[in-house]
């Protein structure tokens, strides 16, 4: 197989494998071949990251950067990724609320066809959104979160600090706690950490465990004490306040007293197990400000890895020269 | 007056009276003169000949649930389109569904359907009315003065009646008229936001998931009612094993209640949503192998009473949106037979079961002069080769709307000749 070896001094030391896809829609069309092959171009990225330094592989290319739901963090991410990689970023937000939901996706997509970029870096409110969009471009489509379905670029960067921690993602009990149905982070790290046969657990109420769950979880637990024992690892998620509303939870304070991350709960968990969350926190509802800023948790370092993680994607997606068609 | 028509070698299948035999059909002034074993001595010489050589001829289908875009939604489909449609899918009587824009709440209404039909398409037209003035779920139409106005039944089309109270009043005020009601059981507050088959596909795609109960409970509900008010009550169409359950435990007790499928219910399953192809988003929607298989057998067993195409035509504007987003479903008048056909093929059901379902069953429910070949019936028929193959292809259908399910699909058997009431509508070019 053809391997390439960075041209630049900077750049990331060893060869990775090219990357066969057009676009990055989700973790589910990544073999663990090449999910450890983007981990290990995301650990290459972040002395570059680190260092703020810019590398020259995506000079003259142009990402646009194309958000329908807000997300200042991630769009951030992306748009720091792009710029140290050279790549000139524009961002683009959308207002769903404010246009015709949907009639805009496709005319949008064709609008910015058009306009010859080299990236779309989307985010959309709903499942498949940006598959549709990348079935309309010309250019490489990176998915920042589609409704409940992936968001693959968090997996990845969820997977690449458990391993600067753990040193393996294999074998490790990582569990994930919360609000699993609606949650695409929930999702592509299930289909990451499965593929890189880890013991994955769910831990939620009923209400907030979608059908067919086990089918994409080693196991399901509703306590979450339980569900804690023995972890390597302690996946937080963030709990919409509609979510609490009386519907599936009765209010935030019964959703806080069983599934809210503190210490005590978090001591069922192994001693050195890690402490995660996506962000943006609700500190008291999920999680304990305490344990949100405890010696355990690596949620800072996250936000690091992602820039790492979004710019061995861009650059995987885009810097193609030299390699096999 | 046509010519007479004597269609001749053809193997006539007729479910009413459970006849398939060789033979020939004369067809004078619009109807079944006359039916004989082999040849048919003594026809006009002025009479076309048809040689049906062997090919089936059956009575032309009947297809309960048809939405066209007249009035109001034009651009999708008209009555006129929707009946090149049908006639080329052997569909001689459709019922098209009252949810247009407006709604067909009003006597004037029905009418304008009924002699606008008469004017534009070549196929029978149904009309139907609402059972709520507006689909709206609170006040009851005039169902008298729909009936006179020609409603052939009351049905709220694609919306479902939440309100147990209004089902009930509709139904003790339809048996004053003997009018049937047909109705699709959902429940909104369980099927939600809900876009899909609820499942571990749903979970895996991110959807929302339609429980099964979104189904059972208005199912229950409705049977429930019909046995204690003793109205003639056809649910519309069913998708779970759990309903036909529920609906067979009901049948034994009534003669009134029915039941409807759709083809896609007995064809697809969930797994054919595949990678978000919103065509295959439906209401309710396909549902797991396990249902889909069930429901084959209940239409086997007579459980299910009839099936339909849910011919429903929307545009590529509304079906190329995200999958929670996008318009719900298909259309299915040239494909209703074809598909059906898969499952004599299959070795599912037997020809006579399946067109029973799609000529004299749906003809009884809805009090139809139709759906037979017999003396003095309508001249409606089809003539079916039933191992015809070929390949649906979206350049050649003639709805205006191309969000078939169906898409580049391998069929076997297929309409080549459609008469309504004595005239030819529809020949295929290979046909003889």
């Amino acid at each position: 197989m053809a391997r390439r070896q960075p041209e630049h001094p900077d750049g990331p030391k060893g060869a990775f494998l090219p990357f066969r896809h057009r676009h990055l829609l989700g973790i589910a069309q990544l073999n663990p071949v090449e999910i450890i092959d983007l981990i290990d171009r995301a650990e290459a990225m972040i002395p570059i990251s680190r260092q703020q330094k810019t590398l020259p592989n995506l000079a003259g290319k142009t990402q646009i950067n194309l958000f329908f739901e807000n997300s200042t963090r991630t769009q951030a991410s992306f748009e720091i990724a792009g710029k140290r990689l050279g790549a000139t970023v524009m961002n683009m937000a959308v207002n769903t609320s404010s246009v015709a939901k949907g009639e805009t996706l496709v005319d949008t997509a064709a609008t910015l066809n058009a306009m010859q970029p080299d990236a779309i870096v989307v985010r959309h409110g709903s499942s498949g959104a940006v598959e549709l969009l990348s079935q309309k471009v010309g250019c490489a489509v990176v998915n920042a979160g589609d409704g409940a379905h992936e968001h693959p670029t968090q997996a990845l960067l969820d997977a690449l600090t458990i391993r600067r921690h753990k040193g393996r993602l294999n074998g490790l009990t990582i569990a994930i706690c919360g609000d699993i149905a609606n949650s695409r982070v929930a999702r592509s790290n299930l289909i990451l950490l499965g593929a890189m046969q880890a013991r994955t657990r769910v831990i939620a109420p009923k209400s907030l465990l979608p059908r067919g769950v086990e089918q994409m979880a080693s196991e399901v637990f509703t306590d979450m004490r339980e569900g804690l024992r023995g972890a390597d690892v302690v996946m937080m998620l963030r709990l919409q306040n509609e979510r609490a509303s009386g519907k599936l939870i009765p209010s935030v304070r019964e959703y806080y007293r069983f599934y809210g991350l503190d210490a005590e709960k978090l001591a069922h968990a192994n001693a050195d197990a890690l402490v995660m969350h996506p962000g943006p926190m609700n500190r008291g509802v999920e999680i304990d400000p305490a344990v949100a800023d405890g010696p355990q948790s690596v949620i800072t370092e996250q936000v690091e890895m992602g820039v790492a993680v979004r710019m061995a994607v861009l650059d995987a997606l885009l810097d193609k020269e030299g390699e096999d068609a | 007056m046509h010519r007479p028509l004597l269609i001749e070698n053809a193997r006539i299948v007729d479910p009413a009276s459970n006849a398939d035999f060789s033979g020939a059909v004369l067809v004078e002034n619009g109807v079944i003169a006359d039916i004989a074993q082999g040849a048919l001595p003594g026809a006009p010489d002025k009479c076309r000949r048809i040689d049906a050589k062997g090919l089936v001829l059956a009575p032309g289908l009947i297809d309960m649930r048809v939405f066209t875009g007249e009035p109001g939604h034009e651009y999708r489909e008209t009555l006129q389109s929707a009946g090149r449609a049908a006639a080329a899918g052997g569909v001689t009587s459709m019922l098209v569904m009252p949810d247009t824009q407006p709604v067909i709440d009003d006597g004037a209404l029905v009418e304008f359907i009924a002699r606008h039909a008469a004017a534009t398409t070549c196929v029978n037209v149904l009309p139907s009315a609402a059972i709520t003035k507006g689909t709206e779920g609170c006040e009851l139409t005039e169902f008298g003065l729909l009936r006179e106005a020609g409603a052939v039944c009351f049905t709220e089309g694609r919306k479902s009646l939440q309100s147990a109270a209004v089902m009930r009043a509709a139904m003790i005020y339809a048996t004053n008229f003997d009018a049937p009601i047909v109705h699709l059981p959902l429940e909104a507050s369980l099927a939600a936001d809900g876009v899909m088959n609820a499942g571990p596909l749903a979970t895996f795609r991110g959807l929302k998931g339609i429980a099964v109960e979104a189904e059972t409970i208005p199912l229950d509900r409705d049977l429930q009612l019909a046995l204690a008010t003793g109205a003639r009550y056809h649910a519309a169409q069913i998708s779970t094993a759990r309903a036909a359950e529920i609906a067979e435990a009901y049948k034994g007790r009534s003669a009134g209640v029915s039941v409807g499928v759709s083809i896609n219910a007995l064809c697809l399953n969930e797994n054919d949503v595949g990678s978000y192809r919103t065509f295959f988003k439906l209401a309710p929607p396909l549902r797991s192998e396990d249902d889909r298989l069930a429901l084959v057998e209940a239409l086997r067993t007579g459980v299910i009473d009839t099936i339909h195409s849910d011919h429903d035509p929307q545009d590529s504007e509304v079906k190329r949106q995200p999958f929670a987003d996008a318009a719900i479903g298909a259309i299915g008048l040239e494909t209703l037979l074809p598909a059906a056909l898969r499952l004599h093929h299959a070795g599912d059901v037997d020809l006579m079961t399946l067109l029973r379902a799609m000529t004299v069953r749906p003809a009884e429910i809805l009090g139809l002069d139709a759906g037979r070949i017999a003396r003095g019936a309508p001249a409606d028929l089809c003539l079916i080769d039933p191992d015809y193959p070929w390949i649906v292809e979206e350049a050649t259908i003639r709805s205006r709307s191309r969000n078939t399910t169906f898409e580049n699909a391998r069929m076997t058997g297929k309409v080549m000749l459609t008469i309504v009431g004595g005239k030819v509508v529809f020949e295929e070019d290979a046909a003889a």
